[in-house]
């Protein structure tokens, strides 16, 4: 077998050294009754890699690729082009196999790098301190909201109706353990009350930004309302590169952000991994989740990053820890935080305003075809469109045609016949205007 | 003159090597220094090339920023180089013998990053329509049958995100399953010898947590955790084989106890790799096991994640697997994403992220399992468990060994007391293995052994690669029993940085980079 070094010859030799008759002598304290044999499993023998690559391939083959056709699909994932000297660093042996950075003296490519990735983090979000990631944006949001469960000591969360719903359901199952979980209403593209809903007993208030239609929203009423009442206002951001161009959570007075970060360096791979930034205020760092890399010195008095603030995490606190993350994303931040730097200011800005403007040209485009309505006034690169009959079949019947339409509001909110007619669309740097051409004609032929 | 071909140094009798000098540059030949991105970019420079489109502001409800970023311009050979010179301060599985114990470093096979990244996988969109996306799901079904298959164990939760959050699923499906019964029980039983997220994830699902001591010989107490067994005890926690490297030959007899008293039995699966192919944790009673595919099927850690935690379930917990669940029908595979859809029988508890799960990682441990087919996957677990006991043998006699001569599993455990009187501590000891080209193993961890030292060499080894970390490692305990410490004091001496000040980073933590600052005017 390719991957095992040891020889027949080697491994009697060992045996002998170990003063073991055989193999099974060696699995002697497995009770008798739980020894299986290899006919016990109906599954295949080794193979050589060309035949994996050939059964692997011919599977990735059923499969419609982002890049293999016109494609609008966001929703909490987005297709960006990631600069090819991304993947060709993060593949070094060096980043990719290696262990959590528990030995600093031989870690400081990864604590470096996640001391910037935590710089970058700040920076975007406009707080003050970020970790180096949690698993992704929905459960960083859970996450988030336990963090002000914990700092509040009050349990109830206030979920932003246009919080993708898959975010609310991660924060129900977990945080719903620690105290109620209440969702404001929905009305796709427009800015609902949450404000009313924020009472003395209101631990946080979670508002996405843009929304899960699109929507972008004023954060700024939101939190002086919840700050009135004692209560934290935790940020969701699902689209990285919206930051780029709109006003950073931080600066519009959230106490927490939790992020999605798989837009920038990270492929789509089918919903993960990805990577979940979490940010917040200096004065709530000892409560906040996660690896925190620090900066200090050697005893020779050079520079160096170590792990720190670990007395937070399980592996020293254990049933007392903030949380029981312990394996994070930390090649996706590498890619993240490598595209990040390519990018800079200039590249990341124009990132932004050049997705902006493919949506709004895209908007206009669809918003010109009979029958079809322009749901979302204010929006980054994604918007959410009315059609005259239910989306969801209108998608299936562009993907028979190679056009990947957009993500039917009704596969997120299944249960709301309001929905039915609702697409969101998304355009990014990756889309042409051939591409627009191409959803403009499927969508008329189908309408 | 003579070169040792091992030492690659001259040894000639009277050869001095050349002093050491300072350098000019601070760097020392292939030694960089690297300062970060932030103090080494500038305004004017970007390593992306991008149109310059202007926006009208008036779409974006007046959300637009206002303030610039502060991020750094670097052009594509800056960056390259920068994140070149990092990964040449770390170590890594692809250039030496990795011993974490509990960690699972072996070698990740270069096909399933290849794999990962076919476009009909990489390029996939998670909300794609189910017709753009049958292959996909038809992947995560063959890797629910192996998972399955090798568990004996009956379904699989496929969402969870790593070992952690795969053990938050199983107490989840565990607390469900309760309160179907119409029960409450508030109590997990943990072994002391656990890994720090069992006893954190309890807490974190809500439970209390009582810990149950381990016996002499480093397994847990049956019968102590037979006696707080009661209508209160929702689940025991055991990892199987247990953290000091051991199978619980008492496991059947546990989890009969256990059930008999209706609670469940958590495995934690991060020692699997010692028994896939042999072992199938549904014959010895388990409920409920994540599975790292980040250590058993060798997804890459990659400084830290990402992993994944796929959780086995028997069938008394399989109805409250969360959402989404995958189905086949006459129409192909789809995904239940929708709670108040469910196939009757089936009662989710809910969600546990967004999205199916870590479907990259779920590539490469297929990649990995039809590689080593059923029969390698065995034979990498019997190599495992030989070349741990093969360490064991070689130095039991002069490092100590606490539980004896037995035959461990999959990692061998020192611990501290042939270091006694040495003035040299585990952490020393570990420390130096960086100068001699090691990474440590893993230290003080489990707690149940004073100044622990567990070594895992996994499967990838040659017998030469454990040949010569053994004479080290025996080297090395010889010369601190012989009171030769000058080696330990203040080690690493040859690695990119000696010993850090951890205490300083906690008690004033610089978390980010900050724009220097004008200096104050003195008072």
């Amino acid at each position: 077998m390719r991957y095992l070094p040891l020889s027949d010859t080697d491994r009697s030799a060992m045996l002998a050294r170990i003063g073991a008759p055989d193999m099974d002598a060696l699995f002697r304290d497995v009770p008798r009754a739980a020894h299986v044999k290899l006919s016990a499993f109906n599954l295949p023998d080794m193979q050589g890699e060309l035949e994996v690559d050939r059964a692997l391939t011919k599977l990735a083959a059923k499969n419609i690729a982002a890049g293999a056709g016109p494609f609008f699909c966001g929703a909490g994932a987005y297709k960006h082009h990631v600069p090819s000297a991304v993947d060709h660093l993060i593949q070094r042996s060096e980043f990719l196999t290696s262990y959590t950075p528990y030995q600093p003296e031989i870690a400081q490519g990864t604590l470096q790098y996640l001391f910037e990735f935590q710089t970058q983090v700040a920076l975007l979000t406009g707080m003050e301190v970020a970790n180096a990631s949690l698993y992704d944006g929905s459960t960083a949001t859970a996450e988030a909201v336990m963090m002000a469960q914990r700092l509040t000591r009050r349990g109830k969360a206030i979920l932003s109706g246009g919080l993708h719903p898959h975010y609310a359901q991660t924060v129900d199952t977990v945080a719903g353990l620690q105290g109620e979980i209440a969702r404001s209403a929905v009305t796709p593209g427009k800015a609902e009350d949450i404000i009313s809903l924020i009472d003395d007993q209101t631990a946080c208030v979670v508002v996405q930004s843009p929304d899960v239609f699109g929507l972008i929203r004023n954060l700024r009423p939101i939190a002086e309302a919840a700050h009135a009442k004692g209560a934290l206002l935790i940020a969701v951001v699902t689209e990285a590169v919206s930051l780029g161009l709109l006003e950073s959570p931080g600066a519009q007075g959230a106490d927490i952000v939790a992020a999605e970060g798989q837009s920038i360096g990270n492929g789509l791979n089918f919903g993960g991994p990805y990577v979940g930034l979490f940010a917040t205020k200096e004065k709530f760092l000892r409560q906040m989740p996660g690896r925190l890399t620090g900066e200090t010195v050697d005893v020779d008095g050079r520079r160096g990053y170590v792990l720190t603030l670990s007395t937070r995490e399980q592996h020293i606190r254990r049933e007392k820890a903030t949380s029981n993350i312990c394996t994070n994303s930390g090649l996706c931040t590498l890619a993240f935080t490598i595209h990040l730097s390519l990018l800079g200011e200039e590249g990341f800005t124009r990132l932004a305003r050049l997705n902006h403007a493919k949506a709004s040209a895209l908007a206009d485009r669809l918003a010109a075809i009979p029958g079809v309505e322009l749901m979302t006034e204010a929006f980054f690169n994604e918007f959410t469109i009315k059609l005259p009959k239910p989306a969801a079949p209108i998608v299936d019947a562009l993907a028979k045609k190679g056009v990947l339409a957009g993500v039917p509001v009704s596969r997120l909110m299944p249960h709301d016949k309001a929905m039915e007619n609702l697409l969101i669309i998304a355009a990014t740097e990756t889309n042409t205007d051939d591409d627009f051409a191409a959803l403009e004609r499927a969508l008329k032929e189908v309408l | 003159m003579e070169i040792d071909p091992n030492r690659r140094r001259v040894t000639a009798p009277g050869y001095h090597p050349p002093e050491e000098l300072p350098t000019i540059s601070g760097d020392r030949g292939l030694d960089h220094e690297e300062k970060l991105i932030f103090e080494i970019g500038r305004d004017g420079v970007t390593g992306v090339d991008l149109p310059n489109v202007q926006v009208a502001a008036t779409r974006l409800g007046g959300q637009q920023r206002r303030a610039a970023i502060g991020l750094p311009g670097l052009s594509e050979p800056e960056v390259i180089r920068h994140y070149v010179r990092l990964s040449r301060m770390n170590y890594a599985i692809d250039s030496g013998l990795y011993p974490l114990g509990s960690c699972t470093m072996k070698h990740n096979p270069r096909l399933n990053e290849k794999m990962a990244r076919l476009p009909g996988f990489g390029d996939l969109h998670p909300l794609a329509p189910a017709s753009a996306t049958q292959g996909a799901l038809e992947l995560i079904s063959q890797l629910m049958n192996w998972l399955t298959q090798l568990t004996g164990m009956p379904a699989v939760a496929m969402s969870p995100k790593a070992g952690a959050h795969g053990e938050l699923c199983g107490l989840l499906a565990i607390r469900a399953a309760i309160q179907a019964r119409g029960e409450t029980r508030p109590r997990i039983l943990v072994p002391e010898s656990a890994h720090g997220t069992n006893p954190a994830t309890a807490a974190f699902a809500g439970f209390t947590v009582d810990e149950v001591p381990a016996k002499p010989d480093g397994r847990v107490d049956a019968e102590a955790l037979k006696a707080k067994l009661g209508p209160d005890v929702a689940a025991i926690m055991l990892t199987n084989p247990n953290t000091c490297g051991l199978f619980e030959g008492e496991i059947i007899e546990i989890a009969k106890a256990v059930h008999a008293a209706g609670a469940y039995f958590y495995c934690d699966g991060a020692n699997f790799n010692a028994i896939a192919g042999r072992v199938r944790p549904g014959d010895l009673g388990i409920d409920a096991m994540h599975i790292n595919l980040h250590k058993t099927f060798s997804t890459p850690h990659g400084g830290g994640g990402p992993g994944a935690g796929p959780v086995v379930l028997s069938a008394a917990l399989a109805p409250f697997a969360p959402i989404p669940l995958l189905v086949a029908d006459k129409n192909g595979f789809r995904l239940v994403e929708d709670s108040n859809a469910v196939p009757a029988g089936t009662k989710p508890f809910g969600r546990m992220c967004a999205f199916h799960g870590q479907m990259g990682m779920f590539v490469r441990a297929l990649s990995y399992m039809l590689s080593h087919g059923r029969d390698g996957v065995r034979q990498a677990s019997e190599d495992a468990v030989l070349s741990a006991n093969y360490i064991l043998a070689s130095l039991k006699d002069v490092m100590t060994a606490p539980f004896g001569d037995g035959p461990c599993m999959h990692e061998a455990l020192f611990d501290d007391s042939f270091l006694e009187g040495t003035g040299v501590t585990t952490l020393d000891f570990a420390k130096a293995m960086i100068d001699e080209g090691y990474h440590p193993m893993t230290m003080y961890f489990p707690l149940v052994v004073h100044g622990a030292m567990l070594i895992e060499p996994t499967e990838s080894e040659s017998k030469g690669s454990l040949d010569a970390f053994i004479h080290v490692l025996r080297e090395m305990a010889l010369e601190a029993k012989a009171g030769k410490t000058a080696r330990f004091a203040g080690a690493p001496r040859l690695a990119p940085r000696r010993r850090l000040d951890e205490t300083q980073a906690a008690r004033k933590p610089v978390l980010r980079w900050k724009r220097d600052e004008l200096p104050q005017a003195a008072e």
